[in-house]
């Protein structure tokens, strides 16, 4: 297949690793961050991990937006689901991940609920012309790549006049949960201690390079925007290393058949007309984080869920012994979590990070060594 | 974040257009991405968020290809 | 005594339900007559078989398959090709099989006829007669359309011992074709992911090939065929029953364009996809150049391909070499794989 198979040639990523083990001599070692999940999957998915040199170590970060929603918000989802003569569509990410007392979207639709996985959000408007008689609610996640679809989608229900259309939207944004990252871990004393990060590949498609500046003038640390295939990603660390080593923190794109120095314009336009800032959102992780989150705008909010449904949000602590915060934060390995592939399997998981596709710690028992049954 | 892949356009349609990928087709929103019949775009959840830029593909791959020669000097 | 039933338009309704004459009917007029064996034809309320020399295999399978039409197949070829391949893979050669429909009210004539030539058709190529059937009706609501139940049974000699727990290390694993052919086109066929391909389903009965392979005398010592869940669930039990670890390598897994395509834009998994008309063999090292050979000799295995070993490292079951000399553990998913956007 073009344009991905040439990324996965044998040849070029083992020239890449030896390049890299020849350069990333530091003594001090190299902890590099790959904030986005789609590229913590990557790296399990290809058994890289293992063959970086000792001295580079990956820290997972909290890109994974189906990891950082809150229970609080995934239980309002179920909540709406459950509700009569509305069905309810969502991405198939989110339809395992549990709530309060263990329930899902998955579970509400096995008690009756009518969920719907679709795979685009103008698939939703597309029910809701069908289904003229229900109110369809569409369950919006996901980071900035994500946000432009339910943007079109809301585009095109105001234009067509759908009336039992709405959103319920969770969409967060990347460059605030970066600084809580960077500057204070998002509330507890430590910092994850990172020398540089892997920059979101698509999320950087839609914002453009200079959305991470204050990572390289105000946390002096090296960006590289990278892509998904093997070869991206290496050539990245490889990016990273070389400015770690000569002392420098500037923001590259080692993306650039993808992305563009501005990114989307049309996309970013839409989003500004669709969507406004809500002044704080909580995260799984991190607390209550300001100017992090979209909600819908003033001239859409016929088509707001959270408005239409009256939507109320419980106080809903994570499960006792998860630790998924601490993993969003790149402070805890998902190995080193106790309850780790013990009580919390992706069969029975206690939090997101377990149940997520992309979530550090499904990748880690899906993909990467470890003896079963125990730790 | 997230899941997106390169697909070919094959038919282009006012806002929407045709994508082919391993002889899989779907239609995607072309609202926020200008193509044409024969680029490939970067297709997320039903729309086009990039244009694949095949200049900067190749001229990226062929630095990769340098790295299998001594002769590599830049990054 | 009822009239004959509307094929083409008439449709199921309750008082085909509960047995008694009319359900007789649905059997006799759309079952039977393409089922047509002398052992069926008699019509008795039990089949009297011959016993065969040799152990009888006994493999039963549920279908709940939606949607019941799919690019290649239909619910009820698939559950001829299932069980009589569930049989052939003990190294068993599939003779008779039952099938018991449970039908939703309101399902036409001509979707049941539909599926009875399909199966029909099925049966006599894999060889197999279709002794007994029976059919119920439920209320709508309570069945999607159709549900097959099929049993099949079949004879396998005394010295062919071929299980799940005879992997040992050295073996070669064998792929009989290209894999997740069904799972990707079911996938692809879903409505509500408006993909358009020309993905097809695998589904056919392997008994043929599996003959091919046991008359050329090789010690065969696992066959599976990985059907829900994919090859990767089926090496994983057979790691675990035979107390082995198996290798693959990347490589070598043949998978067809469209279903590499089907999984990349969806963030699926080949290996997870279910295959349902070809089979993995594990067999001594020495032995595998020929057994490959003769499979690929066979119209069933052309694709044929060693993808793998078995190791003596049953701490993780199974392990995937990547092109590259990366690998990682491909363990069990917990439920079907689902799109994702992420």
């Amino acid at each position: 297949m073009k344009f991905i198979d040439e990324y996965r040639d044998s040849e070029v990523i083992r020239s890449l690793l030896s390049q890299i083990s020849e350069e990333a001599v530091r003594e001090a070692g190299y902890r590099l961050m790959e904030f986005c999940g789609g590229h913590t999957h990557a790296f399990y998915r290809y058994g890289l991990l293992p063959l970086l040199p000792e001295q580079v170590t990956m820290v997972h970060g909290p890109g994974c937006p189906v990891c950082v929603l809150p229970v609080s918000r995934i239980d309002a989802a179920v909540a709406l689901a459950a509700r009569e003569e509305l069905i309810f569509c969502s991405y198939g990410d989110m339809l395992r991940v549990p709530g309060s007392d263990g329930k899902s979207l998955l579970k509400a639709k096995a008690e009756g609920a009518d969920v719907r996985m679709i795979y685009s959000p103008l698939d939703a408007v597309k029910l809701a012309e069908k289904n003229p008689d229900q109110q369809v609610v569409f369950f919006a996640v996901g980071f900035e790549t994500t946000a432009p679809a339910t943007a079109l989608a809301l585009q095109t229900a105001l234009d067509q006049k759908i009336p039992n259309f709405t959103v319920f939207c969770n969409h967060v944004l990347t460059p605030p949960a970066m600084r809580a990252i960077l500057d204070d871990g998002g509330g507890s004393e430590e910092r994850a201690s990172i020398d540089g990060i892997l920059g979101p590949g698509h999320v950087s498609a839609i914002i453009g390079c200079s959305a991470y500046r204050f990572v390289a003038e105000e946390n002096r640390i090296p960006l590289v925007i990278s892509g998904f295939e093997p070869v991206d990603l290496l050539e990245s660390i490889l990016m990273l290393v070389r400015q770690i080593n000569e002392g420098k923190a500037e923001i590259e794109n080692c993306y650039s058949r993808v992305v563009k120095r501005e990114g989307n314009r049309q996309a970013i336009a839409l989003m500004d007309e669709v969507f406004e800032l809500r002044g704080s959102f909580e995260w799984r992780g991190f607390g209550m984080l300001s100017d992090s989150a979209q909600k819908l705008s003033g001239k859409f909010a016929d088509y707001d869920a959270e408005l239409r449904f009256d939507v109320s949000y419980g106080e809903v602590h994570d499960h006792r012994a998860c630790r998924c915060a601490e993993v969003l934060r790149g402070q805890l390995e998902p190995e080193a979590c106790s309850v780790f592939a013990s009580v919390c399997t992706p069969e029975n998981p206690l939090g997101a990070c377990m149940v997520s596709s992309e979530g550090a710690c499904a990748a880690a028992y899906q993909y990467g060594r470890h003896t079963r049954g125990d730790q | 974040m997230c899941l997106a892949i390169p697909a070919r356009v094959t038919a282009v349609s006012g806002d929407m257009a045709t994508v082919e990928l391993g002889g899989v087709e779907r239609e995607v929103s072309l609202a926020l991405v200008e193509a044409a019949v024969g680029d490939y775009v970067i297709v997320h959840v039903g729309i086009a968020i990039s244009r694949l830029d095949e200049d900067e593909a190749a001229r990226t791959l062929a630095l990769f290809a340098e790295l299998n020669n001594p002769s590599e000097t830049s990054s | 005594m009822s009239r004959k039933l509307d094929l083409e338009q008439g449709f199921v309704d309750l008082s085909f339900g509960a047995g008694g004459i009319a359900s007789a009917q649905l059997t006799r007029e759309i079952f039977a007559p393409e089922f047509s064996n002398p052992t069926l034809d008699r019509m008795e309320d039990g089949a009297v078989i011959d016993m065969p020399k040799g152990r009888l295999v006994v493999s039963t399978d549920s279908h709940v398959i939606s949607p019941i039409f799919f690019p290649g197949g239909d619910i009820g070829s698939l559950a001829i090709h299932g069980s009589v391949n569930d049989v052939a893979m003990m190294g068993a050669k599939p003779l008779h099989m039952s099938a018991g429909f449970i039908i939703e009210e309101g399902v036409p004539f001509s979707t049941l006829k539909r599926i009875a030539v399909s199966m029909g058709a099925a049966a006599r190529e894999a060889g197999v007669s279709i002794v007994a059937a029976d059919t119920k009706v439920v209320k709508k609501g309570e069945a999607d359309q159709l549900y097959i139940t099929s049993t099949c049974f079949g004879v396998v000699s005394d010295d062919v011992s071929v299980g799940a727990d005879r992997a040992e290390q050295g073996d070669r694993v064998i792929i009989s074709g290209s894999i997740g052919d069904h799972g990707a086109a079911v996938m692809a066929s879903r409505e509500e992911l408006s993909l358009t391909s020309n993905l097809r389903s695998d589904s056919q009965s392997l008994h043929d090939l599996v003959s091919a392979m046991l008359a050329s005398g090789i010690d065969i010592h696992v066959m599976r065929d990985p059907t829900r869940g994919g090859l990767a669930t089926s090496l994983n039990e057979i790691a675990v029953t035979s107390g082995v670890g198996i290798e693959i390598d990347e490589r070598a897994i043949p998978v067809r364009e469209g279903v590499r395509a089907v999984s990349e834009l969806l963030g699926l998994d080949p290996l997870y996809f279910a295959c349902e008309g070809r089979l993995a063999v594990m067999c001594a090292g020495d032995d595998a150049e020929t057994l490959l050979a003769i499979m690929r000799a066979h119209p069933k295995g052309g694709d044929a391909a060693i993808i793998g070993e078995v190791t003596a490292s049953p701490e993780i079951p199974l392990i995937l070499r990547s092109t590259f000399g990366g690998s990682r553990v491909v363990s069990l998913l917990t439920g079907d794989q689902m799109p994702r956007i992420c």
